[in-house]
């Protein structure tokens, strides 16, 4: 600021000439860059999420591709990511003959049916030959693997040579996983997930099965019961009862999701096995209540909102026509505020669907295919927090869940776009009649 | 509808226990269930934990490190983890969220397509799952960023492209940040504008206005954030599983660049894969307490800040 | 022209669609009080706010034609527009004191223009405070919260930090309209003696303070202005029979 203080000033033309502020400029400058930040954040995630998943297309493209493995030279065509785009391409005949011998047999002799087991303690480097120096903290550090390893001898994925340069290790690990893992994404659409074996199989369904249905039975238990408990809150409490009733509830929100998983998985799952009998402890409807707690405070706190923004004029006609409270809540308010309840429901759907510790914790891990709630499942977040630590950087099943991570995150975006953009037009459309 | 008409039935006056009536105290009722519920699962899961946490809980277990193959001892080590772990990610966060909060209230244009990409961003990485934070910062900080910098500065030797506080604060500072942005708004929204006009009168800058008036009304909105992003960041997880928590330090770290012990992730280690689950269940309980401690006390502070906010602002 | 401080041609002023302020043009004389005067939502205020530029700050405002100060168009684009409000200081309708000091609220414009000099800044804060008559009040509690003060002391500190920076026109904006009536015929002094050295703008509802304060009068009505005159025949002969419905109280 080196404009001079403009006592005994004149006002004339030089004194009111535009003046060039260098602090103001930068200022401006860098805090509008920084806040730019956070869309190249978003870019940032999704481009390495997606960028580690890459290799799986690759040996997916032909005979040829297998040849140029370097992941700058990368073909334009890797946007289309939905699965449903990879069913064109003719794999159907292997996944077919696999689909039958073992059944889903590996995941299920080694899923985790009691807490204890989990303990079982696999060496890292019984699984993974010496060649694969370069990871060394995930060997070094942690001793033990977590979530249910197939343990199987090794696999063909390794590479003999250590001497050569990480680059080319990579490289070479790469078009030695082609004979393998030729079908890695040929593999998708079925339903085993045998990452580590000698013929790994990478089949979404029966994760994806998991994931719905865990999601289906959270938001069973947490839609109703967080609306309701919204209605109350909005309409029929005291002023003073709301003010304690929400920062209570709010506070469910303050439980890291690891204490919700912790208390699932030793409180909670005794408690309903005693209860109805069934044989996995750990199974997809305590995986389900327990997101479910997660899951409320995000819907009652939007519900909540929604409710209490519908104009009063609303409600005070409702009321003035003669309708009782409760009337006018059901048949007034309620009604008006469903984009937001709406939209309160798809951001409670995105939390569950992506709450990784207490799947991990509470829904047994194992991916079944079954339409019983009693039993284990395995989500696509839990997959990933339990077998990334184990995988080794450039391999197929590494690759495989960063593109679940791709999934998760272009789903949790979708969500959060339709909540915010279908949702708002439709609420404005409502009040102002636009 | 048809109950609403169903009032203006001239019986309606005289007839007190009308059907309309009983279903509208039985729908209340059930509203009413949902709240009483919540709220009751809510102080089942504080009791259970403290009940059976507190018998392990004392002194000596915040002050001890784990022994015997952590089947004895305390959490020092998890909570000094999780402690530096917020500190080095509100370092990160706390600026960032405040900027781009500055930015939102001050200086976007009120429709302007930008600030809405700004925005639509906000909410979108408060909605991402947090493990794919932890992908992230698996394959940006430690695969790229670190990775890198061992190529550029060490010859490759590995130092920085692996777990470590650094990457996982990092990561997790970017999990917390929508919610600093959201309290920072929140608290500038707050102050009035008829100040910053008295400040331009004046002939005040609008970067003067913001130093002088602004960012001093909206300190308390910045502890705010900053306190909620510290709760939530010292309760995740998912990110650090990947990032830089570590099973078991005989020693406390002394860089940035070694891993660390956390307190959630202590819990579900102890929970899953401790060699005996039953025995270690105090500690478990004990952990889980200390933690819940931690994380509600905070949330606490922060309602407080901020409904005093909200208070002045009326 | 050697009298005229401001000189308005052809100024109109649109929110988005609607036009808010309709083709004024005026003259206001130097060292003298002009009052604005017309019903609400005339836009005497927003005529005001255009006098240093405040409504640059709402993004849908378009302004057109000139707003000649000393014979600068204020709204050219080599004008700066701090630089003008430096030389065009403002007082609100509500007071609005700064939650610090009152030293603090004094001596914030000078310090943003630069003045670290604790001896300098006293002497402007206490020049300052003593024009606005309020020194001998608050000359032992300098250091007090502002937000402690009654609103007739909050505003008048709001006028002493507009003199601090040494403006040569002043805006106020319906000074009075939220004041109890000892503390309304203070600021009413207070302009009184302040128009020797400034030029002073007041916009106010209330016809009497009109009467009472200013030299010139000009009224305003749906945006256009009626009618500018010597205030004693304003509120004595006008010439617009509008003026004289609204001064005899027939509306507004």
């Amino acid at each position: 600021m080196n404009s001079q203080f403009p006592i005994n000033q004149n006002f004339t033309k030089e004194s009111l000439k535009k003046q060039f502020r260098l602090s103001e400029f930068l200022a401006e400058k860098i805090i509008s860059s920084i806040a730019f930040l956070s869309i190249t954040i978003i870019i940032l995630i999704f481009f390495f999420v997606f960028k580690e998943s890459l290799p799986i297309f690759h040996f997916g493209k032909s005979e040829k591709a297998k040849t140029e493995v370097s992941s700058e030279s990368m073909p334009e065509s890797y946007g289309s990511t939905s699965v449903e785009d990879l069913k064109p391409e003719s794999y159907g005949s292997e996944p077919k003959e696999d689909l039958k011998p073992e059944a889903y047999g590996e995941p299920v002799s080694q899923s985790d049916l009691k807490p204890e087991s989990y303990g079982e303690p696999v060496s890292q480097s019984d699984l993974k030959p010496e060649s694969y120096g370069e990871p060394v903290s995930q060997t070094d550090l942690k001793p033990e693997t977590y979530g249910d390893v197939v343990v199987e001898p090794l696999t063909e994925t390794t590479t003999k040579d250590s001497s050569i340069s990480e680059e080319n290790q990579h490289q070479d690990k790469v078009a030695e996983n082609n004979e393998g893992t030729d079908q890695t994404w040929s593999t998708f659409l079925t339903t085993e997930w045998v990452p580590v074996s000698n013929n790994p199989r990478f089949g979404l369904i029966g994760l994806l099965i998991g994931t719905i249905k865990v999601t289906i039975i959270a938001m069973l238990i947490a839609g109703p019961l967080a609306i309701l408990a919204a209605l109350y809150t909005s309409c029929f409490a005291s002023k003073r009862k709301k003010e304690i009733i929400k920062p209570i509830i709010e506070m469910l929100a303050a439980f890291p999701s690891v204490v919700i998983g912790f208390f699932a998985l030793i409180v909670l799952a005794t408690f309903f096995q005693n209860i109805f009998g069934y044989d996995s402890r750990l199974n997809a409807f305590i995986g389900g209540v327990a997101m479910a707690l997660a899951a409320i405070p995000i819907i009652y706190t939007i519900s909540e909102d929604a409710l209490s923004a519908v104009p009063k004029t609303y409600t005070e006609a409702s009321l003035a026509l003669g309708a009782s409270k409760w009337q006018t809540a059901f048949f007034v308010t309620l009604p008006a505020a469903t984009p937001g309840i709406f939209a309160a429901l798809l951001l409670g759907i995105g939390r569950v669907f992506g709450e990784t510790m207490i799947a991990l914790m509470a829904t047994g891990n194992a991916a079944l295919l079954s339409s019983n709630p009693f039993e284990s499942v395995r989500t696509f977040a839990a997959t990933i927090g339990a077998e990334m630590a184990e995988t080794v950087f450039g391999e197929t099943h590494y690759s495989v869940l960063f593109f679940i991570g791709s999934l998760l995150f272009i789903f949790s975006f979708v969500l959060n776009a339709v909540a915010e953009f279908y949702v708002k037009g439709k609420l404005i459309k409502k009040f102002q009649g636009k | 509808m048809d109950k609403i008409i169903d009032k203006e039935n001239p019986h309606f006056f005289s007839n007190t226990t009308n059907n309309a009536d009983v279903k509208g105290k039985f729908f209340i009722g059930i509203t009413q269930l949902a709240v009483v519920l919540i709220i009751a699962i809510l102080f089942i899961i504080l009791g259970i934990i403290v009940f059976e946490g507190r018998e392990k809980f004392s002194w000596e277990f915040i002050s001890s490190f784990p022994t015997d193959g952590m089947t004895k001892g305390g959490v020092l080590p998890a909570i000094i983890g999780t402690f530096i772990l917020v500190v080095v990610m509100s370092i990160a966060a706390v600026p960032f969220g405040t900027i781009t909060a500055i930015y939102l209230t001050e200086y976007a244009k009120e429709n302007s397509k930008i600030a809405a990409a700004v925005r639509f961003s906000v909410r979108t990485l408060a909605v991402v799952p947090s493990i794919i934070f932890g992908l992230f910062g698996l394959g940006f900080f430690i695969q790229f960023l670190g990775t890198g910098l061992d190529e550029t500065f060490n010859g490759g030797e590995l130092h920085w492209g692996q777990p470590n506080i650094l990457w996982a604060s990092l990561t997790m500072s970017l999990l917390t940040l929508p919610v600093i942005i959201v309290s920072v708004e929140e608290a500038l929204k707050t102050i009035p504008r008829e100040l910053r006009e008295a400040s331009l009168a004046l002939g005040a800058t609008k970067w003067q206005t913001i130093k002088n008036i602004v960012l001093p009304g909206s300190i308390s909105g910045i502890m705010t954030g900053t306190i909620l992003a510290v709760s939530r960041g010292a309760g995740e997880v998912a990110p650090i599983l990947f990032t830089g928590a570590a099973y078991y330090l005989a020693t406390l770290p002394e860089s940035l660049s070694d891993q660390f012990m956390n307190l959630g992730y202590h819990i579900y280690i102890m929970s899953t894969q401790s060699s005996d689950v039953e025995k270690t269940m105090p500690i478990q309980f004990a952990t889980t307490l200390v933690l819940l401690i931690l994380t509600l006390s905070l949330n606490l502070v922060a309602v407080i800040i901020r409904s005093r906010i909200r208070r002045k602002s009326k | 022209m050697k009298n005229t401080k401001i000189e308005v041609k052809d100024l109109s002023l649109y929110y988005g669609e609607k036009q808010a302020l309709k083709n004024i043009s005026l003259e206001i004389p130097r060292n003298k009080v002009t009052a604005l005067i017309g019903p609400s939502g005339c836009g005497k205020s927003t005529f005001l706010r255009c006098i240093n530029r405040m409504n640059d700050l709402i993004p849908s405002v378009k302004i057109t034609g000139e707003m000649l100060v000393e014979g600068i168009d204020i709204y050219d684009k080599n004008v700066d527009v701090v630089n003008i409000r430096k030389k065009i200081g403002m007082v609100f309708q509500k007071s609005n004191p700064f939650p610090k000091s009152i030293y603090e609220n004094v001596a914030y414009g000078p310090k943003i223009n630069g003045i670290n000099n604790k001896t300098e800044l006293d002497e402007i804060v206490e020049t300052s405070l003593r024009q606005a008559a309020i020194w001998d009040e608050l000359k032992d509690r300098l250091d007090d919260s502002a937000m402690g003060l009654s609103g007739g002391q909050q505003q008048r500190l709001c006028i002493a930090r507009t003199l601090a920076v040494s403006p040569d026109i002043i805006l106020m904006d319906e000074p009075a309209s939220a004041l109890d009536p000892i503390s309304t015929s203070k600021i009413e002094e207070l302009v009184h003696e302040l128009k020797e050295q400034y030029t002073i703008i007041i916009v106010t509802h209330n016809m009497q303070q009109a009467a009472r304060t200013s030299d010139y009068t000009a009224f305003f009505y749906l945006g256009e202005l009626i009618e500018l005159g010597k205030t004693n025949t304003i509120f004595t002969k006008p010439e617009q029979k509008q003026t004289e419905d609204y001064i005899t109280g027939r509306f507004g």
